[in-house]
């Protein structure tokens, strides 16, 4: 019998891989070959990554099932988008703001609502995400229904990519401290890790508010790439499309969120020409890959350069 | 060490424990024992900090516990092995043994109490790679104790360790929950299996729907003749 081992840690491969990826898009970006419409494209790919690892931490990493998402994201747009029209800060400024009052909200809403677990828990944050957006709708400030217009549009794609960048090195990085495998502890046994010392209230709050940090930066880049935004970009649907890319990519695999984010932001643009077929096409995929792979493309385990090699036939069972 | 005194914990309407008091002395292991439901394992939950308390105090090393939470106790010596083993199923049991030794900094000691652990269950360190959820019900209460053990407690309190094993890796444990006790740890022993208990404990207190009906020594409890017709099957 073949025992299941740990597993094993993203490589430097994996680094230059990605680095190799990121250069050759930018040099298409640079050189103006890219067409707008593909820019778009990729422009909200870097967000979906933004939000895609940062839901990742709180449901996959930490456990808590949340179905709010969507709501971190439109506090932190409407926020840094009102800072950039009445106050004219600078757009960092703006955008760190955004992704601070999203956080806060975060650990208010997080204190009270992750004594819930599992499918309570997904009701709670769904019920928060609704909440802020009927609240957003109904503020004299936001401008209601009609939404927000002539945000200015700074964003640009370069940016989008630092932060999704940011994002993904943060995450890394904090699942492998002591306080990524406290997180990681969580999700296995609740009760055991409290009973190994594991403050387990403190750290599924800090998941939840650092996961709403995220979120609203995705949200504050959102709005200034689009240069308007509306309580309808913030809907119910748009939480579960941030958590379908986390399934289908593995819950608790980063390089798993990333590489089904990609894929489903993609998709739906080049289904395209099946024109009324195109949505029914992408559920069904959905369905497919549930049933044959329910643990998602990567299950928890990371992308590996090398192992890629060996699929396609290059041996080298070289150790990094 | 532990001292309980007149705990009184309620489940909304329902008076789970009605004043039960008991001592435990460093070096001991004292086992409380009784029915389904009696509040064995209430009173452990009370102890942890994972269940309010109406009434009544918890001592530890002469000092008030009571209100203070679980993973603030385990810093100062006193770890739970919770009921049902909860191991950590997708992380290897190497991984598990890190995650015990969390709240602790010295590394040095960490590593010598890692040698000490696979010394007391050699099957763990056969395994330490394989993930935890894919061992079976013995070696996973195994790896609980050890667990507990790798934060380096003073007092280890025990929640049904036998349950749901074969009678001879029961032995086995109770053997390694002697072992545990004679490196200088204290234990309190919450069990069903009253016979196994009382074997290996100093003393005993027994529990009936929240009260302490009977204690004493663990060899005059086992020769009681109230407790061998309820407990002992004889």
């Amino acid at each position: 019998m073949t025992l299941e081992t740990k597993q094993k840690k993203p490589d430097g491969y994996l680094m230059l891989f990605l680095a190799l990826l990121i250069l050759s898009v930018n040099l298409l970006l640079i050189s103006g070959k890219m067409p707008a419409y593909y820019k778009g494209i990729l422009g909200f790919a870097g967000i979906n990554i933004i939000l895609a690892v940062s839901l990742n931490l709180i449901n996959g990493i930490t456990g808590q099932f949340s179905l709010g998402h969507a709501g971190f994201m439109a506090v932190g747009a409407y926020v840094s988008a009102l800072i950039s029209i009445y106050l004219k800060w600078p757009l960092i400024l703006a955008l760190l703001l955004g992704a601070v009052v999203a956080a806060l909200l975060g650990i208010i809403i997080g204190l009270p609502t992750l004594r819930l677990k599992g499918d309570y828990l997904a009701i709670a944050t769904l019920g928060m995400g609704e909440i802020i957006r009927v609240v957003l709708l109904n503020l004299e400030i936001t401008k209601g229904a009609r939404g927000l217009t002539a945000i200015p549009r700074s964003t640009s794609i370069y940016l989008v990519e630092l932060v999704a960048f940011i994002t993904v090195i943060f995450t890394v990085n904090l699942m492998r401290s002591t306080h990524g495998r406290a997180l990681l502890s969580i999700r296995e046994d609740e009760i055991a890790s409290e009973a190994m010392g594991i403050n387990t209230t403190f750290y599924k709050v800090f998941a939840f508010a650092t996961g709403a940090f995220f979120a609203g930066l995705a949200g504050g880049l959102f709005a200034h790439l689009m240069g308007y935004i509306a309580p309808k970009n913030f809907e119910f649907m748009r939480s579960i499309e941030i958590l379908v890319m986390v399934v289908l990519g593995g819950l608790g695999s980063i390089t798993g969120s990333i590489v089904a984010t990609i894929i489903l932001t993609i998709l739906p643009e080049a289904l395209r020409s099946f024109s009324q077929y195109r949505m029914v096409l992408y559920s069904g995929l959905l369905i497919i890959m549930m049933l044959f792979r329910p643990q998602g493309l990567m299950g928890t385990k990371e992308l590996q350069v090398r192992e890629v090699f060996r699929l396609f036939g290059f041996g080298g069972g070289k150790n990094v | 060490m532990l001292e309980i005194k007149n705990l009184h914990v309620y489940y909304g309407q329902i008076h789970a424990l009605k004043g039960v008091s008991f001592v435990v002395r460093k070096g001991e292991i004292v086992t409380l024992i009784g029915g389904n439901g009696a509040g064995k394992t209430t009173t452990l939950k009370t102890i942890s900090g994972l269940i309010p308390l109406k009434e009544g105090e918890i001592l530890y090393q002469g000092e008030s516990i009571t209100g203070v939470k679980a993973h603030d106790l385990v810093s100062q010596g006193l770890v739970q092995v919770p009921e049902g083993r909860h191991v950590f199923p997708s992380m290897s049991v190497q991984e598990n043994l890190d995650l015990g030794a969390y709240t602790r900094k010295d590394k040095k000691a960490v590593k010598e109490d890692l040698d000490k652990v696979f010394h007391l269950f050699p099957r763990l360190k056969e395994r330490r790679q394989q993930l935890a959820g894919t061992l079976s019900g013995g070696e996973q209460q195994m790896l609980a104790m050890a667990r507990a053990l790798m934060s380096s407690p003073k007092l280890l309190l025990l929640d049904e360790p036998s349950m749901g094993l074969a009678p001879l890796l029961v032995r086995e444990i109770f053997n390694i929950v002697t072992e545990i006790n004679s490196t200088g740890v204290t234990i309190l022993l919450v069990e069903q299996n009253a016979n196994m208990a009382l074997s290996i404990a100093n003393r005993g207190y027994v529990i009936e729907t929240g009260r302490v009906v009977l204690e004493g020594e663990a060899a005059s409890l086992a020769a009681n003749e109230a407790v061998k017709k309820a407990y002992l099957g004889g």
